[in-house]
C-alpha cells in the first residue's frame, strides 16, 4: 500500500513543481519570480524527503538539508538585489 | 499502523504542496502569492517530514527530519519579510482590490532608504 501512496505523493509533488514553474516563467515582475523560486526550493525539499522515506537511504535527507540552506540564502540574496535596484 | 499513518501524512503534505502551487499561480498579487506559498513550507513540508521520520523510524533520520523542519520554520518568516519589503519598495503594483496600505500617504510611498531621511 505504501508503494502506491508514495507514487501518488511523488506525482502530486511533481505536479506542484510544474505549476510553480509556470509562475516562474509567467511572473510579470521580478518579486513574483523570487516567490516562485522560493516555493520551488521548498517543493524540491519535500520531494527529496518523500524519496528518502520511500527508499530508506539516509544520505538523501542530508541532500534535503543542503537544499533547504541554499534555498534560503538564494532568496535573501535575490531580495537584497531587488531592494538595492540596479548597481551603478 | 505506522504505514497507514505515514500514508495519511504524505497524502496530506502533498495536497498542501499542490494547493500552495495552485495558489501561487492563481493569486492576483505578489503579496497574496506569498501568503499562498507559506502553506507549502509549513504545513506541507511539516507533514511530509513527520511521515518520513515515522517511516524510517530510527533516531538518526528523526534528528535529520527535525533539523530540516526547525530550519524551515525559522527561515520562512525571515525570507517572507525580506521579499515583501523588497517588493513593496520596488513599487510592485498592488492588487486593485487592496483595501489598506498603511505606508502610503499623500499618494506616494515612503521609502526606507537612508537617503530620503523619512524612514
Amino acid at each position: 500500500m505504501l508503494d502506491i501512496v508514495s507514487r501518488i505523493t511523488l506525482v502530486t509533488m511533481g505536479l506542484a513543481l510544474l505549476i510553480a514553474f509556470i509562475r516562474l516563467v509567467k511572473g510579470p515582475t521580478l518579486p513574483d519570480r523570487i516567490v516562485a523560486t522560493d516555493l520551488l526550493g521548498v517543493l524540491i525539499v519535500g520531494f527529496i524527503v518523500v524519496l528518502a522515506g520511500w527508499s530508506g537511504v539516509h544520505a538523501t535527507l542530508d541532500a534535503a538539508i543542503v537544499i533547504a540552506l541554499i534555498g534560503f540564502l538564494g532568496t535573501v540574496a535575490y531580495a537584497t538585489y531587488v531592494e538595492r535596484g540596479d548597481p551603478q | 499502523m505506522i504505514d497507514i499513518l505515514t500514508a495519511i501524512l504524505w497524502l496530506a503534505g502533498s495536497a498542501f504542496a499542490l494547493l500552495a502551487a495552485v495558489g501561487v499561480l492563481r493569486m492576483p498579487d505578489v503579496f497574496t502569492r506569498m501568503q499562498a506559498s507559506t502553506k507549502a513550507s509549513t504545513l506541507g513540508l511539516g507533514c511530509l517530514l513527520l511521515g518520513t521520520a515515522l517511516q524510517m523510524g530510527d533516531l538518526a533520520s528523526f534528528i535529520r527530519a527535525a533539523s530540516i523542519g526547525a530550519f524551515i520554520l525559522l527561515t520562512t518568516p525571515v525570507a517572507g519579510h525580506v521579499i515583501a519589503r523588497a517588493s513593496y519598495f520596488a513599487e510592485v503594483p498592488l492588487w486593485k482590490g487592496t483595501v489598506l496600505d498603511e505606508r502610503t500617504r499623500d499618494g506616494e510611498r515612503r521609502s526606507a532608504t537612508p537617503e530620503s531621511g523619512q524612514a
